[in-house]
């Protein structure tokens, strides 16, 4: 750890405790509604963090991260309102079952050598396959959705991830840095150089001796794992969980927005990425109920413009570029 | 056995609409190598042309079919023009996000404009069926597979017989090689764009007649049409119309026995089986 800490720079030790500092005190200042668009920041953050592990280190695209959220959200969720098993709890068996879920798509896909645009709709197939099957299964109450319950006893106490947004805020901060410090201490370990070696050419990798399977199913279990403990979080903060919107694709896409508009296997590009897509998504919404026009698609339609513009102008994604303008190193690819 | 064949041969009919769909889907990719993410949400946009003009106009949509396709082919060739050419050749990845993002502006535009409620066409025959024996089968399913059929035997034809279809096949076969000799390689994948797009401008319109128009079939759409072409073989135009064919039974076999929300089900299931035992397709080269 000391070591990705040694190699920031002057400047981005600074920007970094800045950065922090602003964002663990802003609650004092801070209303509601602020909170609240923070919360999305740092959770998209997490989640483009844990998805940016397997494709922008790992070079395996998935358009199915869905899986692994829902899968988490419904595992933790499930466990407390059947059987009363605390979220602090449950997250430790939401990991093992998304990851599960993880391995075996991996498995399935790079054992058989499908790779690319194949690996993706595996992915996306599995997903899908498995909202179907949440529709229908009775136990988490089907298409008709799983919910919490606000009146049951300590169901509003942090113990039971249940209260004010403070603690989602916190809950969300700690989870949005912890994950990019998780990204940045792999990015420099032995296994990140083997990830690299692994994406930027397969056969190169395999002839100097890298088990290419092995790395990317490492990647996958932390993706995936990581992926788990945002829907664990998703679950308990929204507290309704239906099948068409934690499984659905459009959660899938959601989530890769921050990495890619920020900067694909870079460190702070999810980061950048969330602080830049949130804030601008949310005000559109905004204004558009401002202005009194009920168009909630507006924000995705949005979204899908800066999708196609970030990725015909700006590949790379907006952070190696802002990078070299505030004089940072650490953005390499 | 009366009502299973009667519940087949309904899917063989849906299946070959859809297999000319995921054609469009594989001309595309098996000449550019370019993945059409947007492919549902083009359909539908055809499904809504048809609808309005049906509505408006009062004109049936195997009147409209051939100027809807007319239509969509210059979409295809402009978008390829301008929007999709920088990306042929970049990496998949940055290819499918280009095309991911475009699906999301379709379809919540579609949303805006004609709002979440599906729109269906009532023509005079909807509800009409041929009887053979104890067979019933609805009349505008044999129109609108008749009308699939069609249109993707011209294609055939066109990519056999015509210079400019010889043209494609051979950047499809090898891009250098065709360059050398001199051809317009960005003129032809324009017009390869823009036939696959015809091909679901006509499927969109065909598809109108079937089922009710609305923006939440898109992805589903987009979703089966790659399953169609993976499972019949990526690049292979018949193994399109052959993946299509045996989905559009799975459909009605798991939706009729089984339950209706469950059919697309079987057919990711069966896209795993394929994917898993021969990822190639059941038509497909060798990989």
């Amino acid at each position: 750890m000391t070591n990705i800490w040694h190699n920031a720079g002057a400047r981005g030790k600074l920007l970094c405790l800045l950065l922090l500092a602003v964002l663990v005190a802003t609650p004092l200042a801070a209303d509601r509604y602020l909170l609240s668009v923070l919360i999305l920041v740092f959770y998209f953050a997490y989640l483009g963090q844990a998805w940016n592990l397997l494709m922008g280190f790992a070079g395996q695209l998935s358009l199915g991260h869905a899986l692994y959220l829902g899968l988490g959200a419904y595992t933790a969720t499930a466990l407390w309102t059947l059987f009363g098993i605390g979220p602090w709890l449950g997250v430790f068996i939401a990991i093992p079952v998304a990851a599960a879920a993880g391995m075996f798509v991996g498995w399935l896909g790079w054992r058989f050598a499908i790779e690319g645009v194949y690996f993706a709709l595996l992915t996306i197939a599995f997903a899908e396959f498995t909202r179907i099957g949440f529709d229908h299964l009775q136990v988490t109450g089907a298409s008709a959705g799983l919910f919490l319950s606000v009146n049951s006893p300590g169901s509003d106490k942090w113990w039971n991830l249940g209260g004010g947004p403070l603690l989602y805020y916190y809950l969300a901060l700690i989870l949005a840095a912890g994950a990019t410090f998780l990204v940045a201490y792999l990015r420099q370990s032995p296994l990140g150089y083997r990830w690299l070696a692994v994406r930027e050419d397969p056969e190169a990798a395999r002839a100097v001796g890298i088990d290419i399977f092995r790395a990317r199913m490492i990647a996958m279990l932390f993706s995936a794992s990581m992926t788990a403990v945002g829907g664990v979080f998703y679950g308990f903060y929204y507290r309704n969980l239906f099948p068409s919107q934690v499984f659905d694709i459009g959660r899938s896409i959601e989530l890769i927005l921050a990495p890619i508009i920020g900067g694909l296997g870079t460190i702070f590009g999810p980061v950048v990425g969330a602080l830049i897509l949130t804030p601008l998504g949310e005000s559109l919404t905004a204004l558009m109920e401002a202005l009194g026009i009920n168009a909630p698609g507006v924000k995705l339609i949005f979204y899908g413009l800066m999708l196609m513009v970030i990725i015909s102008l700006r590949p790379d994604g907006v952070w190696p570029w802002l990078a070299r303008r505030l004089g940072l190193s650490g953005a390499r690819k | 056995m009366a009502i299973t064949l009667n519940v087949i041969v309904q899917g063989v009919l849906t299946g070959l609409v859809y297999g000319l769909m995921a054609l469009g889907l594989s001309v595309i990719f098996g000449v550019m190598r370019v993945v059409n993410f947007a492919h549902g949400e083009f359909t539908v946009i055809a499904m809504y042309a048809a609808f309005i003009l049906f509505e408006m106009l009062g004109l049936q949509p195997l009147i409209v079919l051939l100027p809807i396709a007319a239509a969509f082919f210059v979409v295809g060739y402009l978008l390829q023009r301008s929007l999709i050419s920088p990306f042929v050749g970049r990496a998949e990845h940055e290819q499918f996000i280009l095309l991911v993002g475009l699906a999301t502006v379709i379809v919540n535009g579609l949303l805006l404009v004609f709002g979440p409620d599906a729109r269906p066409i009532n023509l005079p025959y909807s509800f009409d069926s041929y009887a053979i024996g104890s067979l019933f089968i609805d009349k505008v399913r044999v129109y609108a597979a008749l009308g699939a059929f069609a249109v993707a035997a011209a294609l055939f034809l066109f990519f056999r017989y015509t210079r400019t279809g010889t043209a494609i096949r051979a950047c499809a076969d090898n891009l250098t090689g065709a360059a050398v000799v001199g051809l317009d390689v960005k003129q032809l994948y324009a017009v390869t764009f823009g036939l696959g797009l015809a091909c679901v401008g006509a499927a969109g319109t065909l598809m109108a007649t079937i089922a009710d128009a609305s923006p939440s079939l898109a992805q589903a759409y987009t979703l089966l049409a790659f399953t169609i072409v993976i499972i019949g073989g990526l690049g292979s135009m018949v193994g399109a119309l052959v993946g299509g064919v045996l989905i559009g039974v799975s459909e009605a076999l798991a939706g009729f026995y089984i339950q209706p929300s469950m059919k697309s089900m079987f057919s990711f299931a069966l896209l795993i089986i394929v994917l898993v035992l021969r990822p190639q397709g059941l038509l497909g080269r060798r990989l």
